[in-house]
């Protein structure tokens, strides 16, 4: 199942003029469904791009489904599919007009009527593209990527604005093209669609990757997680802290109510009570956080605002 | 609802044959242009509303004859234009700047194959503006000359230089100003191209210069050849060579697909 890499790409380097979008960044990704994470600017479009063909890189290698996506790239137009970020429509054709087209270029494409049911754009009637509503182009670029029957597809932000319903329907729809063996490189902003849909995340910072694996790795690794309980006012969080392993933080950030970081492990939680035990004090609404995605992309990547 | 498992979405790739894709694209781009309000008034209202207007009222003095006879292959020269440059720049442009150029890019069709389809699309509204204007002309009385295949020869280098100037301006301007350049650039070569207006009337240093533009070749051969039955207008057919193998070259070398 976990064969050949879909996607490979070594020390790939992409600048515009002085400024450096891709820094020496290497990215596997194998079957199913990956993620791509990062911080505007952070250089995804840019890689991901690259591996649809669009850019030449300056310095690197790039493999997609073992072809150069410039050099191979009559061979390999026809085995993906690409959702760009925006537009990529006749402003004055009807949303079946375009996908009936795009499914006319390739040689086995999907029912077009069944994709258009399962996306519910058959509500689109004659409406042209540019009367559409956002959801409405967002899902008709998702059925263009994937009309052709393609091995691999390029999402690029497909949920970006979408209602819940939308999502919902994006987001099983990807599922249903994992199950069905279309492996997919998905950016995202949002940490809930990566966790939910992604077998392997990679996260992107400054033109490099500086973090990968399944989201239970990310979310476990390194990364602290948080204990939560509630008791009487003014407890010796001193006294505390000293019973505590020494990578521990404790404090009371209310009045009664405290809170334990660090690597929480039942041992730990242990520790706790047999502490509260002691001191006579009845730990209430006492609960373990772990941490989510967005904790750990946080963490790696800094909270300060990008452009 | 949900398909899980059907095994709808197994992958099952290929490109469909080529010309099936340039056939494919070029009835969507031609559909696309019948459609577009904006182009139908510059590619058929106005030619045709000047045909009618010139050759029956009385406005501009076209020498001897028939006015129509000296006013259809302007208009037709203008057809040509209307559709080959100004047309195809603002469309283009409009596609590049929506990123319908890109994510053709990355499908099956490949980019020659894509211009293939837009020139097909071009001659197929030529066709359409050339059976539409013919007939008005024969209705108000003009008596063409000539050799028809000097006719369609001017048609296609004129096709092919404005094409090149067309692709030029839509691949390296920004949508909105190829929009306002195109517009311009036919209001202008309208004027000073010998399409209703005799080069004539124009001082003669000008008309030298006039002389030498796509448009007065192309209206000023097409005249030779329907209203004097001349043979092979072998300078206008040379200029506009020079004129297609310039623009056809500089939109390779410079056109931007996004």
């Amino acid at each position: 199942m976990r064969s050949d890499p879909v996607v490979q790409v070594q020390a790939l380097v992409k600048r515009y003029g002085a400024k450096t979008a891709v820094d020496g960044l290497d990215l596997v990704a194998r079957e199913g469904v990956t993620a791509v994470l990062g911080p505007n600017g952070a250089g995804k479009t840019t890689t991901v791009e690259t591996c649809e063909g669009y850019r030449k890189p300056d310095s690197g290698t790039v493999r997609v489904l073992g072809l150069d996506p410039v050099g191979q790239s009559r061979d390999l137009r026809p085995r993906i599919g690409v959702m760009l970020q925006s537009g990529g429509v006749y402003s004055g054709s009807r949303a079946d007009e375009m996908l009936r087209h795009v499914a006319k270029l390739h040689a086995h494409p999907l029912d077009v009527d069944a994709l258009i049911e399962r996306l519910g754009l058959g509500s689109c009637g004659r409406t042209t593209y540019r009367r559409l509503s956002g959801g409405q182009q967002q899902r008709l670029a998702l059925a263009m990527a994937v009309v052709g029957r393609p091995e691999l597809v390029f999402l690029d932000e497909p949920t970006a604005g979408l209602d819940p319903q939308a999502r919902r329907a994006t987001w099983d729809l990807i599922r249903d093209l994992r199950t069905d063996g279309v492996s997919v490189i998905l950016t995202t902003h949002y940490m809930d669609e990566a966790e939910q849909l992604a077998d392997d995340v990679a996260i992107i910072d400054a033109g490099r990757v500086i973090a990968q694996g399944s989201p239970e790795e990310l979310c476990r690794g390194g990364a602290e997680n948080t204990l939560r309980f509630s008791g009487r006012p003014g407890l010796d969080v001193g006294s505390l802290l000293k019973a505590l392993p020494a990578d521990c933080s404790a404090a009371e950030l209310t009045p009664g109510s405290y809170r334990v970081v660090g690597k929480i492990d039942p041992q730990l939680l242990a520790t706790v009570t047999s502490w509260c035990a002691q001191h006579g004090v009845m730990p209430e609404k006492i609960s373990v956080e772990r941490h989510t995605l967005e904790d750990v992309f946080l963490e790696l990547t800094g909270k300060e605002l990008r452009s | 609802m949900t398909a899980t498992g059907t095994g709808m979405y197994t992958p099952k790739p290929g490109a469909a044959p080529l010309p099936r894709m340039i056939a494919a694209q070029a009835a969507l781009e031609t559909k696309m242009l019948l459609r577009n309000g904006e182009q139908l008034l510059l590619t058929v209202v106005i030619p045709t509303l000047l045909l009618v207007l010139f050759s029956t009222v009385d406005i501009v003095d076209t020498g001897a004859g028939e006015a129509v006879d000296f006013l259809t292959p302007g208009i037709l020269a203008l057809a040509v234009m209307s559709t080959a440059f100004t047309g195809q720049a603002i469309a283009t442009g409009f596609e590049r700047r929506y990123g319908v150029l890109k994510r053709l890019a990355s499908s099956p069709l490949p980019r020659w194959g894509l211009m293939t389809a837009k020139t097909l699309s071009v001659l197929v509204t030529e066709v359409l503006q050339v059976v539409l204007l013919t007939v008005i002309a024969f209705a108000l009385g003009w008596s063409p000359q000539g050799n028809p295949f000097a006719v369609l020869l001017l048609l296609v280098l004129g096709t092919a230089a404005f094409s090149g100037l067309g692709l030029l301006m839509a691949g390296t301007l920004k949508a909105e100003a190829t929009l306002a350049a195109a517009n311009l650039v036919f209001l202008l070569l309208l004027v000073g191209g010998g399409v209703i207006v005799p080069l004539d009337k124009f001082p003669s240093a000008a008309q030298d210069l006039l002389d030498l533009l796509p448009i007065s070749a192309l209206s000023g051969g097409l005249r030779d050849v329907l209203q004097q039955g001349a043979g092979m207008p072998w300078a206008d057919l040379g200029i506009l060579g020079v004129w297609a193998v310039v623009g056809l070259a500089a939109a390779g070398r410079f056109f931007r697909w996004e």
